[in-house]
């Protein structure tokens, strides 16, 4: 395909979307009074829920149903699937790294996002400051992976052999021996979750800042006439009154890890006992053509996001009847 | 959402308290917070800027020192992006890549945009049976993890003879995009008086004229956000384009780059220069625009 063609096919795909809408208005203009509302809603809303119901709705019903049957999809096998994921050891492995993947990033990236918004707030270069922590947000995290891979990189320690990898020059400046981050079990799980926290303490940054900025300057004052200050102002005051924010950035990043796909594709490729589940559903789908356990596994994080997802809601729901 | 817990009991503060507080504050940019600020900083940073600097050194360079010695033994070159756009990988380059990318994100954008302000112009100003529950049910398919869709919608692509094509991945990320949009802009659409909307009706309006003339002009900002949101997750998206436009004529950057990290890890002069054409442009996007994105992220996020 041409590249001309490519952009010809790209600019119809456009042209067809926005002819929909015009059509649709003019459609919905004819209606009108009481009773037409009913039928404009159904036009204004027909599309969206169509594409909802084909490409969200019945696609995980379809997903939850295969993971009830074998590799090639064409045998009944119950709860075989899931049964594997809960006791073969090279699934165990992929639960644990998810396990250690979503307590260790929500918190730590969190942590940092909060302790860098306090202590740049209000200081002569802010605006800079946070755009610097900000900023991997915008860079893929295929392209970060890269990034953080050639932080990691190894050579072989010989007399003349300069290592490249930043980690490993660190190492040997201070007279320790170069190390293959990602190959080493089980740290090497913690050096790729690294990798997300870099990434995601940018957001928990600017939400927790913004929330900071929202807090009533007289509660400010009036803990400082009551002698509050430094690390007691951030305890009693700043922190309680941020708590929703902080639910919301935790159980978020959380969902977002959980998820995890590119950093572990990227870095390792799932190997070397790095692989979490969105990667493993990966992998098994699509490489090891198992589509029954893909499917479970699929199934399985959409049953991990619910409870953090519940969570949030009643944290949500709490904050809002104080 | 209202954080009110605290008594609240000074209003006319006088001028000593709020000395008193400059003081404090002072006191919070110690040294060692300073200190701990920088570091974080430098943590943020380092990592991309040695991989920029390595982008811009010679091959033989590369490979045989460390970026950081750039500064006592500089060598600038450009040729790293010469050739990474012209290397085959896969049956691809990364210049085709790059036009794949562009042609991927442009309607993946611009769909959901279309399909979402009209959902949710009929979700937050017209009122018809159900429409709660239905709002609920839409703003709850958030949380579907888009991997127990991929299986099933792939086969429905390859029935549908459009395998090979860029329309599968068009649909899928529109389609992936819609609750958040619909959500973020029935938000904002909400928002605008309903004085307004009732005035405009009297004079005769119907939703169309509506719709264009009165809602369009006060959603810009929003849909502004939404498009930049969703351009840097179209842009930056593996798992989708993976599944959807692996094959050489369709796959975009990320796919090539991540590709190349398996067959070509060690050859750091193509992975860096292929890294940085793959960020300047969100980058860009992001820096220019990013009062915009962080609305959106703050109205997405912290708004119930």
């Amino acid at each position: 395909m041409a590249t001309a063609e490519k952009f010809g096919q790209a600019l119809l795909a456009i042209a067809i979307f926005v002819v929909l809408v015009g059509i649709l208005l003019f459609v919905a203009g004819k209606f009108s009074g009481r009773r037409g509302d009913r039928a404009v809603a159904l036009v204004f809303l027909g599309p969206a829920v169509l594409g909802l119901v084909i490409g969200l709705i019945y696609p995980a019903i379809r997903t939850f149903y295969e993971s009830f049957f074998n590799a090639g999809g064409d045998k009944f096998i119950g709860l075989d699937n899931y049964s594997n994921i809960f006791t073969s050891s090279d699934q165990l492995i992929v639960l644990r790294n998810t396990a250690i993947w979503v307590v260790v990033t929500p918190f730590v990236a969190t942590a940092v996002g909060l302790v860098y918004a306090v202590l740049v707030d209000k200081s002569r270069v802010e605006a800079f400051a946070k755009a610097l922590v900000f900023l991997p947000m915008a860079i893929s995290f295929v392209g970060a992976s890269i990034i953080w891979k050639f932080v990691y990189d190894y050579r072989f320690a010989s007399p003349n052999v300069n290592q490249i990898g930043l980690l490993n020059q660190i190492v040997v400046w201070l007279g320790g021996s170069p190390q293959q981050w990602l190959l080493n079990k089980p740290l090497n799980t913690f050096f790729l979750i690294v990798v997300m926290i870099w990434i995601q303490a940018g957001f928990a940054m600017t939400v927790l800042s913004a929330a900071i900025k929202a807090i009533p300057e007289d509660i400010i004052e009036a803990a400082r006439i009551d002698g509050v200050s430094g690390i007691g102002l951030f305890r009693y005051v700043t922190l309680p009154s941020i708590r929703p924010a902080l639910v919301v950035v935790l159980t978020t990043i959380g969902i977002g890890t959980l998820k995890v796909f590119d950093i572990v594709r990227t870095m390792t490729g799932g190997q070397f006992d790095t692989s979490v589940v969105a990667n493993e559903f990966y992998t098994q789908s699509f490489r090891a053509n198992d589509q029954g356990l893909g499917a479970a596994l699929a199934v399985l994080l959409f049953i991990l996001v619910i409870p953090i997802v519940y969570y949030n809601i009643r944290q949500m729901r709490a904050s809002e009847a104080r | 959402m209202s954080t009110t817990a605290a008594p609240v009991g000074v209003t006319g503060a006088a001028k000593t308290i709020s000395m008193q507080a400059t003081k404090t504050k002072k006191r919070l940019t110690s040294p060692w917070a300073s200190l701990a600020a920088v570091i974080i900083a430098i943590l943020w940073t380092l990592p991309t800027f040695g991989l920029l600097i390595t982008s811009i050194r010679p091959v033989s360079d590369i490979n045989s020192s460390g970026w950081w010695t750039f500064f006592t033994n500089p060598a600038f070159t450009l040729d790293n992006y010469k050739q990474v756009l012209d290397t085959q990988t896969s049956g691809t380059t990364l210049s085709q890549a790059f036009i794949n990318s562009v042609v991927i994100t442009l309607p993946a954008v611009v769909i959901p945009i279309c399909l979402a302000s009209l959902a949710s112009y009929a979700f937050a100003w017209i009122e018809f049976k159900g429409r709660d529950f239905l709002f609920v049910l839409v703003f709850a398919l958030q949380i579907v993890p888009i991997q127990v869709t991929l299986i099933p919608l792939l086969s429905l692509f390859v029935k549908l003879n459009l395998a090979g094509t860029f329309w599968p991945v068009w649909i899928s990320h529109s389609i992936f995009a819609l609750p958040l949009a619909i959500f973020l802009l029935h938000n904002f659409m909400k928002e605008v008086p309903r004085e307004l909307i009732e005035a405009a009706r009297v004079d005769g309006a119907g939703h169309v004229k509506i719709f264009f003339q009165v809602l369009m002009p006060l959603l810009t900002p929003a849909i502004a956000a939404f498009g930049i949101f969703q351009f840097l997750w179209v842009w930056n998206d593996l798992l989708v384009a993976i599944t959807f436009a692996s094959d050489a004529t369709t796959s975009p950057m990320t796919v090539l780059l991540q590709n190349m990290t398996g067959t070509r890890g060690s050859s750091w002069f193509l992975l860096s220069a292929g890294a940085f054409i793959s960020i300047a442009l969100p980058l860009a996007v992001f820096l220019s625009m990013q009062r915009f994105f962080v609305r959106g992220l703050l109205a997405g996020s912290v708004k119930g």
